[in-house]
């Protein structure tokens, strides 16, 4: 694992670079300086739809495994991904008055389909935090966010099929972008790319924390230990818990019951 | 002193469209720290906790 001093260095200069050769080295093209928006625009929406498909990754291992820390890199996948959806909404709608005058068009496919897989994404939270139990919350999640990240590519298909109204098929400019461009583009890609991992690692770091921190209070302070959720009297069939439907292990390991996302915060 | 410095259209919206992300930015860094605040004074409680526990068994 790369040490997160190193990863946020490296990606402070990839970005840095990537910036100055968008600026001061990619030639301005027939749409102007405001094409300058794309270094931005797009990276941004690359990287939040493969943000989603790497939470979809994480949920499916933890279905598999049922391992509380790959529902915390799913959810934590989640969060900084419809962060960096907002961010590529608001630059792409500041594009679009700056080269169409309008700050939306509903008939182009390509704004309409991110803003049904953003709002589909955006209700994550209220499904997640509807379901008190935390197994079946994080189980929930994890279908969740399978289901919505088998839409990403299916939108990005959908897409490519539907006929362009006046946004710019991504990767059949990008191919045709001269070798200038070409560059600060894939480098600006791969430094958002780089910020949204350094991002992710510091907000599980931050939850890990936390969640070792509740353990040690409840240790410490046995009257702010939560009460045990309801037990039901006989499991239905195919049903599994945390641990397996076993007796809760004593809480001794703390980074190893994995980071805390039952909360809000 | 310096002149203002014009801006065109398109230098506007380029201009608006970084800030926005730089804010965005700098908002969610804002809201990670103060989470790390929070971990700090809970980290700092549960130390002082942890020296009184300790401070009542010594004696004994």
């Amino acid at each position: 694992m790369v040490n997160l001093r190193t990863l946020s260095f490296a990606t402070a200069a990839v970005l840095l670079g990537g910036y100055a050769l968008a600026f001061f080295h990619a030639p301005i093209d027939e749409e102007g300086f405001i094409q300058k928006i794309f270094y931005l625009h797009v990276p941004l929406a690359i990287v939040t739809l493969l943000g989603f498909l790497v939470a979809a990754f994480h949920a499916i291992r933890h279905l598999r495994t049922n391992d509380p820390v790959h529902d915390a890199r799913s959810y934590v996948s989640i969060h900084l991904s419809i962060i960096f959806g907002v961010a590529a909404l608001l630059t792409g709608a500041l594009w679009a008055k700056g080269q169409w005058g309008v700050w939306w068009e509903w008939r182009e496919p390509t704004l309409v389909s991110f803003l049904i897989i953003f709002l589909l994404y955006a209700t994550y939270y209220p499904l997640r935090y509807s379901v008190e139990d935390r197994d079946r919350q994080a189980r929930y999640a994890s279908v969740f966010a399978i289901t919505a990240g088998a839409f990403v590519p299916l939108n990005f298909l959908a897409v490519r099929l539907a006929e362009p109204f006046i946004h710019p098929r991504t990767f059949s400019s990008a191919g045709g972008l001269p070798g200038e461009m070409l560059l600060a583009f894939l480098v600006c890609l791969a430094g958002m790319a780089l910020l949204w991992v350094t991002l992710v690692q510091f907000e599980l770091g931050a939850k890990a924390a936390s969640g070792d921190l509740k353990r040690i209070r409840r240790a410490l302070l046995p009257s702010e230990a939560e009460p045990p959720p309801p037990r039901r009297a006989v499991a239905p069939a195919g049903s599994y818990s945390a641990n397996g439907g076993a007796p809760a292990p004593p809480a001794t390991s703390m980074s190893a019951q994995g980071p805390e996302v039952g909360g809000r915060g | 002193m310096f002149a203002p410095l014009a801006l065109s259209d398109a230098e506007s919206y380029v201009a608006a469209a970084y800030l926005v992300f730089v804010a965005l930015l700098l908002i969610y860094v804002a809201i990670m720290a103060m989470k790390l605040g929070r971990i700090q004074r809970e980290l700092r409680e549960l130390g002082e906790l942890a020296e009184r526990d300790r401070g009542a068994e010594e004696p004994r």
